[in-house]
């Protein structure tokens, strides 16, 4: 129906009809984050499992009362956990492993977020769209988002090709609140980074409280994790995959065009 | 997406040449300035030599954190591993009378220290933080000799990049490079919340050094040894830990 040539060169009729989704950055960074986040939740449990037990402040061990203990052996014979049953001790390579795989997070993160301030990413993608940024703007939308999701409501013309302002919020707690909160909580554990920058533990708390929260923060996340996939599944799992390895929508039944 | 321009080609060449560019540099750099850890080989290699180099960048001088008096722990956990051996049992009979401390490798004159030779040196008290990389915490005053100021009375070479330190168990040995071994709060420690180092926290003499996690902080020490090549030592991973699987730097 055009008449002159698209900007995109079409090579193949496959092109012409997929849509793009998600950006090479987007892509790579996001299953960057899945590995790392992978390995840092079973480094942390194995750990975890050495002293399962948790408290505030600076100071805590065997000798003083926890906050709570998790229902679980532990890893060491000095932990009294009841069992009668010693877990095997996973907090050598899980410490390696821990470390490492937050690395390549905060590498991960550092690319990401470069490059989402440089184009914009987070403005046109993350924060709310703007007529939801007023607070009753925000609530009416977010209301909207949450009767559909309960099957009640209008379908959203723009469903799988930009977020909406319910996946907007959630990514950028996780993004700018969650994955930020873990890493200072991590950091305010380390004695070398601590002396160094002593605020950073004595803002949260101590100590203890750095790791009660490290801990309790990795539920958010997983929670998260959860969610997540739940609703992608919802959407279409590999249609989602899809798009989040190729980069691109497949093409749209019937309403072709709508995206321009 | 599969057309790849002449431009973008041109961008990702010389990104990945500045990339593999930048790494050679920085590989140099960190040799040259001591910021590659013993344990460097391997899978968790890049992750520790990462945190190594990045952590004694921005800690170089830092102390570690200090404590009031009053958050002294009234419950501290010695996680005891008192030393069954023959020869502990004989020198704590003794009251550590005998017990002594080994000093050699580069030094002007290797010494043999009793604990009242270590206490007419410099003393000196901290209130630090033991962390146990199982998670558990608990602060204590330690009171003790400088590990500086006994590495100055032997007269340390200035080759000197490593001491390394043993146990009297015969399996547990530890070393630290000279940015923990010349820290101030580095201390081998003879006192524990204003009296004698009790056995089950290590007494009568451990390595307290508080910038890195409790199991650095090798209790009941019998020699030190000042070296310029870890690689020597061991199976050349710095310490017992890599051995068996823990990292030797414990500053996180």
């Amino acid at each position: 129906m055009l008449c002159y040539s698209p900007a995109v060169p079409a090579t193949s009729t496959e092109r012409k009809t997929e849509t793009p989704r998600h950006s090479a950055v987007v892509r790579a960074t996001h299953w960057l984050t899945l590995i790392a986040f992978a390995a840092l939740l079973i480094s942390g449990l194995g750990i975890t499992i050495s002293h399962p037990r948790f408290y505030l402040g600076e100071v805590g061990n065997v000798n003083t009362k926890p906050l709570f203990t998790l229902p679980i052996p532990a890893s060491r014979d000095t932990v009294k956990t009841g069992y009668h049953y010693e877990m095997p001790d996973f907090n050598g390579w899980g410490r390696y492993l821990h470390f490492e795989a937050a690395w390549l997070l905060v590498l991960t993160a550092l690319v990401y977020g470069a490059w989402g301030l440089w184009t914009g990413h987070f403005r046109k993608n993350l924060l709310p769209e703007r007529g939801e940024r007023s607070w009753r703007g925000y609530w009416k939308a977010l209301g909207l988002v949450m009767k559909r999701y309960l099957g009640r409501g209008p379908a959203d013309s723009g469903e799988g090709r930009r977020y909406n302002v319910a996946q907007r919020t959630a990514y950028l707690l996780v993004i700018f609140v969650v994955f930020p909160l873990m890493i200072w909580t991590g950091l305010a554990m380390s004695p070398a980074f601590t002396g160094a920058f002593p605020e950073s533990v004595i803002l949260l708390g101590g100590r203890q409280t750095a790791r009660t929260l490290h801990f309790l923060l990795t539920w958010a996340l997983v929670l998260f994790l959860v969610v997540h996939v739940t609703m992608v599944a919802l959407a279409g799992f590999w249609s989602r995959l899809r798009s989040m390895i190729t980069g691109r929508n497949p093409a749209p039944e019937s309403d072709a065009g709508e995206d321009a | 997406m599969s057309g790849i321009s002449r431009r973008k080609l041109i961008t990702t060449g010389l990104a990945a040449t500045a990339g593999v560019g930048g790494l050679v540099v920085a590989d140099r750099m960190a040799r040259r300035y001591g910021l590659i850890p013993p344990d460097d080989k391997g899978v968790y290699g890049p992750g520790e030599t990462l945190t190594y180099a990045v952590q004694r960048v921005l800690t170089m001088h830092a102390p570690a954190r200090q404590f009031p008096r009053s958050m002294i722990s009234k419950e501290p956990f010695a996680n005891e591993t008192v030393p069954t051996g023959k020869a502990f049992k004989h020198l704590q009979a003794g009251g550590f009378k005998d017990w002594r401390l080994v000093v050699d490798g580069l030094v002007e004159r290797p010494t043999t220290f009793s604990l009242a030779d270590l206490k007419a040196l410099p003393q000196k008290s901290e209130i630090t933080e033991v962390a146990c990389e199982e998670g558990w915490s608990y602060v204590a005053e330690w009171i003790g000799t400088p590990l500086h100021a006994v590495l100055r009375e032997v007269g340390i070479s200035p080759k000197t990049r490593y001491i390394v330190y043993y146990a009297i168990d015969g399996v547990i040995w530890e070393s630290i490079d000279m940015g923990d071994a010349l820290h101030p709060q580095t201390l081998l420690t003879w006192g524990m919340n204003d009296g004698d180092l009790p056995v089950g926290f290590g007494g009568p003499l451990r390595l307290r050094v508080p910038r890195q996690l409790g199991y650095k902080s090798v209790k009941y020490v019998i020699k030190l040894t000042a070296t310029d090549d870890i690689k020597k030592f061991g199976k050349g991973l710095g310490s017992i830990d890599p051995e068996g699987g823990y990292a030797w730097y414990a500053g996180i």
